[in-house]
């Protein structure tokens, strides 16, 4: 009998030979993710009565959610999170500015193929795009692995997904999504391993890649996986090299961590699937998704013509170099509307950086865009771009759940980068070939 | 490495059967959520929308069994408090929603899958649950169930996550307060 994805790299973290879906396994990370809420969980690390975290060099730590801080009770959580992190001298800090911790962790290479990552954030399966377990799981259990470096996990079933063909020209991993979510349901892939397959998959650039997984959280995923490739080793070697050193991993048994494709795992080709479903490529249009619900989601056509006041070109799941040049194409030489806001937040200083060189960011301006610094943003309403009460905003990120952005009166409609760019520029939902 | 006994006695009780796609708010309604901290006023709450007899007639060592997804939706740990508080002994479900369980065992209630168990009980059947066979005994049939890691079952047995960590370090300190937090 042969082993999914999520079966091989469970029985791995536990040091098992094997585990078989429904199995509960006391699973090691290699690395455990927290972000602006480290303070309050350092807070029930203390209750547990440890001083010391076990292992600090497993940490990874980033200040994102509310970056810079916008008020002084967001300031002295940050204060009490750097203390926290010289403390217990935790390498693996990113300060705030760097960039969302999703995307740089997967920059840094922080996390490689067929490891384990556990974050006290729900998009940690983010880090399925690269053929890593990733999982997101609540503060409590973050405070017990900082304490002892292991937590039970349940092994989940998988779900196999085969997507064939290739997308169609102004289609994105972002449409396959909506697209999936909203034939599957919200919960259609519900507490599962979600393993992506076929050619569709494998045309993909690295960062559209890294839409899929995370946006398998709003699925119910537990994690998703795609099978890495050669691509996907050359980046992680590259960001090796090109980081900051930090002190290797030491603890016995590990393999170096500069051997990035050392680790990978693929499902056998017998593994046992709780259900197999394969999707054409030409079939999926330009995608929406509506308000509150992702699944909500239709063709672009469905939704276009709504008024919108804000644009919001960002986040974990579409605030990548591609994601602006993109939106870059389809907003040089043109303005944002009169009464429409673009705001544009890259999702790292890297991004950033290298949109300047490619002339993105100067084009964004010339539009009438705001540019704001890496990090969260708006996505969850916390500053930089919250709505008012009946204001409609048309953006990247994963999630258009009522008050996501700070305002229950007001609606979220998800869209690709492209969709969003054109629609600033129109004042309405607006297919970009359309313009 | 963990010190603490892992075991957990074999539990009998008698069972409550509910179907499949129970979610958090049915089990423990929002609205209470951040008005009841009483455990005793949570426990009386139980299943308020799904089962208006359940909080009254429920005693202490009682078992639920239910269908697919039970306890999807919200991760509020209510949702497991309450039935906790309740007294009740286990949940047997066909499968539960993915934050239900870890905040189910995290909180230290035994939480076990089993269909071919939830399909043959009818409710007031009494079933006994040994988790150190890994099976389920009712009307002297045996229904196996995968197994619980050790480390699920300490936490169990424990009393929750938090304690269980305490214990596996060997801190008897009581200088600080366990707290607990539903996960996320
Ligand atoms: S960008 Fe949004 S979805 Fe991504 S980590 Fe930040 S708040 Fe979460």
């Amino acid at each position: 009998m042969g082993y999914t994805f999520a079966e091989k790299a469970l029985a791995r973290a536990a040091g098992l030979p094997s585990a078989v879906a429904g199995q509960v396994v006391d699973a090691r990370p290699d690395i455990v993710l927290s972000h602006d809420n480290t303070a309050a969980i350092a807070k029930i690390f203390r209750t547990i009565g440890v001083e010391r975290v076990l292992i600090p060099d497993r940490l990874a730590i980033a200040l994102d959610h509310a970056v810079p801080a916008p008020t002084p009770q967001h300031a002295q959580n940050h204060a009490e999170v750097r203390k926290f992190v010289r403390e217990q001298g935790i390498q693996h800090f990113f300060e705030v500015g760097r960039g969302i911790c999703h995307q740089v962790l997967s920059e840094a290479a922080v996390i490689l193929p067929g490891q384990l990552i556990l974050g006290a954030d729900s998009h940690t399966t983010h880090y399925g795009w690269m053929g890593a377990f990733g999982a997101g799981i609540g503060r409590t259990e973050v405070a017990a692995l900082w304490a002892t470096g292991e937590l039970w996990l349940r092994v989940p079933e998988s779900m196999k997904i085969t997507v064939t063909g290739r997308l169609g020209k102004g289609v994105t991993a972002k449409d396959l999504c909506l697209y999936i979510i909203g034939r599957l349901g919200a919960d259609g892939g519900l507490y599962q391993s979600i393993e992506f397959h076929g050619e569709a998959i494998e045309n993909l650039s690295l960062e559209s890649r890294m839409v899929i997984p995370n946006m398998m959280a709003e699925f119910g995923a537990k994690n998703a996986y795609l099978p890495p490739d050669q691509a996907v080793f050359d980046y992680l070697a590259e960001a090796l090299r090109r980081r900051v050193p930090t002190p290797p991993h030491t603890a016995e048994g590990e393999t170096p961590r500069q051997d990035v494709s050392a680790l990978a795992l693929y499902p056998d080709a017998d593994a046992r699937y709780a259900s197999s479903h394969t999707f054409a490529a030409e079939d999926i249009p330009p995608m929406v998704s509506g308000p509150h619900r992702v699944d909500a989601s239709a063709p672009l056509d469905h939704f276009r013509g709504k008024a919108v006041q804000q644009a919001f070109l960002g986040t974990c799941t579409n605030g990548r170099l591609e994601d602006l040049a993109l939106a870059a194409e389809v907003i040089r030489g043109r303005s944002v509307a009169s009464g429409v806001r673009l705001i544009v937040i890259p999702a790292s200083a890297w991004v950033l950086k290298e949109a300047m060189q490619r002339g993105y960011i100067q084009d964004f301006i010339e539009a009438g865009a705001v540019i704001g610094v890496p990090g969260c943003g708006p996505c969850m309403g916390n500053h930089l771009g919250i709505l008012a009460p009946g204001e409609v905003c048309i953006s990247t990120a994963n999630r258009n759940f009522k008050g996501r952005m700070g305002q229950p009166e007001a609606e979220i409609y998800l869209a690709n980068p492209a969709v969003v760019a054109a629609s600033a520029v129109a004042g309405v939902i607006m297919d970009p070939q359309e313009l | 490495m963990d010190k603490t006994p892992s075991s957990i006695p074999p539990i009998s009780g008698r069972a409550w059967k509910y179907g499949d796609g129970v979610n958090t708010d049915v089990i423990f309604p929002g609205k209470y959520t951040y008005t009841l901290r009483e455990p005793a006023e949570i426990a009386a709450h139980a299943l308020e929308d799904l089962d208006p007899q359940f909080a009254a007639q429920a005693q202490p060592g009682d078992i639920i069994l239910a269908g697919k997804n039970w306890g999807n939706g919200s991760s509020r740990e209510q949702a497991v408090t309450c039935l906790k508080y309740k007294g009740i002994a286990a949940i047997v479900a066909k499968s539960f929603g993915r934050i239900y369980f870890r905040n189910g065992i995290n909180q230290g209630l035994l939480l076990i899958t089993c269909a071919e168990a939830v399909d043959a009980a009818q409710p007031g059947d009494i079933l006994t649950i040994d988790t150190a066979q890994s099976v389920i005994l009712l009307r002297g049939h045996p229904y196996p169930f995968p197994p619980l890691s050790p480390t699920a079952l300490s936490i169990i047995a424990a009393g929750g996550l938090v304690q269980h960590v305490r214990n596996k370090l060997g801190i008897t300190r009581s200088d600080v307060v366990a707290v607990s937090e539903g996960g996320g």
